[in-house]
């Protein structure tokens, strides 16, 4: 199998193998073949060859075996993954993209990594994102920055950096990630692939280095609204190693949908491009008999505030536990961001300061989700643009962090009120850079979510593209 | 316009266990500075009688029966593989009292 012939969807995948057109072992040569191709784009931090070989061998015996229902039983079957690298994978070295990582080996894996591999999916390696996710752009990594795959002189987005470009650049099928504040929808559309924050609560979060636990979602990428479903369905429901995680009735798609257009999600300093795709995406839904209407999200200004007051000083208190003593390297290895987040956090925590910024952030984080509910009592789901603008350029906000987290403004609000989030991509603007939209709707509707999302693949007759890498 | 001082800098690295250089700190003190200054359009929000949120759940109180798992607890080995710093199957760590008086 040649690298260029790697099939693009879960199910093509399957079919392939299951008509035995390739093994399991040779799509995992053409991987390979590819990351160390690729290696400009710094998708991956640690490539694990061994175990990726192994499982092959595993797929390839069930293969030819010819198990009866094989793909209810493994509905992952030789699909290659990239593991963001704050997922634990027993083994197989996990840094969060921090020197205080550098070695670190876990004992045990997340439970959405086992999941995974035990629905028959074969982990190619760890993918590159910012330094304990933190960063809206890959290059707060001390692993060096990622690649665009559509132009290597700007940022994939971040901090589920390498995920994003993994998967737009054919490197893997599919790839994990986590949202904290927009953390998998936001490279998703600098890259141009869908990405999935599925409700907060909805996946178990055991085994993946804690950001801000309040905030943090357990998603993926894929190169369709099915694959992302698929792997939802793999990962979510309780494990009893969560406690946050429930097993719950899904909302389901109604006959006669209707979609808010928030009209504060379309102000100044929204790109012009990034404006009209999503309008024009709105079209689509609309000839396809979907009612859309504009809504409000009056607090949505607000938003970034009481997320860079709540996050970091959740970031603040997670990053406590690493003293050096234990696992990892000491302190002094934190990377700049990680410092400064530290510290924003400890001050808006500290003494004195508790109830002007952090308290009084919770408040309106409480009027935040009142605007998504009032919302979700007219409409099935919002559409909204994921950033104010496509992919910028590498270094272009590094020396401001305050720029820096003001890309999170569209994308943040989501976290903050527990609600999940789908990135679809939309085409391309006039550089070539990837273009999309975000759909959200209430607590655990991602069934309407994916329905909408399949729904404008089919009306856009939507094509999958790679790259030329 | 908050104006964040070194010394501020300064205690809240100490309360966050983290030693700065003299570079980090001329660095940090006017981004921080910046950012924190940006929180003060909260001032505007009249948050009336509005609740704090502390998560998103709704659930309380989730229960485990009081008992070991064997499948989830690591072993002895398993807990101390990620240092070589180790004594008899503990971690070696630096001593947090001076001055011993029964020697």
């Amino acid at each position: 199998m040649k690298n260029t012939n790697i099939p693009l969807t879960i199910s093509e995948t399957q079919e392939g193998l299951l008509k035995k057109r390739f093994s399991a072992t040779e799509l995992v040569d053409a991987y390979l073949g590819k990351i160390n191709k690729a290696k400009d784009l710094n998708a991956y931090i640690t490539v694990c060859e061994d175990e990726a070989y192994k499982k092959a061998g595993e797929v390839d015996r069930l293969i030819s075996d010819n198990l009866p229902f094989i793909l209810e039983n493994f509905p992952l079957l030789g699909v290659g993954i990239g593991h963001k690298d704050l997922f634990l994978t027993k083994g197989i070295r996990t840094t969060a993209a921090s020197k205080v990582l550098e070695g670190f080996i876990p004992v045990y894996s997340a439970t959405v990594v086992a999941r995974m591999e035990k629905a028959g999916g074969i982990t190619l390696g760890k993918t590159n994102c910012d330094a304990w996710a933190h960063g809206a752009s890959g290059e707060n990594s001390d692993f060096g920055p990622t690649k665009n795959p559509w132009d290597g002189k700007f940022v994939p987005g971040g901090s589920s950096s390498g995920s994003a470009a993994s998967v737009a650049a054919g490197l893997s099928l599919v790839a994990t990630g986590t949202d904290t504040g927009g953390s998998i929808r936001q490279p998703a559309n600098f890259c141009g692939v869908v990405g999935l924050k599925p409700t907060y609560g909805a996946v178990s979060r055991y085994g993946i280095v804690a950001m801000a636990s309040s905030l943090d979602s357990v998603g993926n990428f894929g190169k369709s609204v099915a694959d992302t479903e698929t792997v939802f369905n793999v990962t979510r429901g309780e494990d009893g190693r969560d406690s946050t995680v429930k097993n719950t009735e899904f909302v389901k798609p109604r006959a006669k949908m209707k979609i808010g257009i928030p009209k504060e999600y379309f102000v100044e300093g929204v790109d012009k491009e990034v404006a009209e795709s999503v309008i024009a995406a709105s079209k689509v839904f609309e000839k396809a008999g979907i009612e859309l209407t504009q809504v409000s999200l009056p607090h949505t200004k607000y938003a970034m505030s009481v997320y860079y007051i709540v996050q970091p000083a959740e970031v603040s208190s997670n990053l406590g536990r690493y003293d050096g003593i234990r696992y990892g390297n000491p302190r002094a290895d934190f990377g700049a961001e990680a410092k400064r987040r530290i510290m924003l956090g400890t001050y808006v925590l500290s003494a004195g300061y508790y109830d002007a910024f952090y308290l009084k952030a919770q408040k309106v984080r409480s009027m935040l989700i009142k605007d998504f509910e009032d919302v979700f009592d007219k409409v099935d789901a919002v559409l909204a643009p994921v950033s104010p603008t496509p992919a910028f350029e590498l270094g272009e906000k590094t020396a401001n962090p305050l720029k820096m987290y003001l890309a999170d403004i569209f994308t943040a609000p989501a976290n903050l009120a527990g609600i999940p989030g789908l990135a679809l991509p939309s085409g391309f603007n006039k550089e070539g850079l990837p273009l999309g939209f975000q759909l959200l709707g209430p607590r655990f509707s991602e069934p309407v979510l994916f329905e909408l999302g399949k729904l404008y693949e089919k009306e856009t007759d939507y094509k999958i593209v790679l790259p030329n890498l | 316009m908050v104006k964040l001082t070194k010394q501020d800098v300064l205690h809240v690295a100490k309360l966050a266990k983290l030693d700065l250089t003299d570079f980090e700190i001329e660095k940090f003190t006017p981004q921080l500075s910046s950012v924190i200054d940006h929180f003060s359009e909260l001032s505007e929000v009249d948050t009336g009688d509005a609740e704090p949120t502390s998560q998103t759940t709704g659930l309380e109180n989730v229960y485990r029966e009081d008992k070991v798992n064997i499948d989830q607890s690591l072993s002895q080995d398993d807990a101390i593989s990620g240092s070589d710093k180790i004594h008899n199957g503990y971690f070696k760590v630096k001593a947090i009292l001076e001055g011993r008086t029964d020697k």
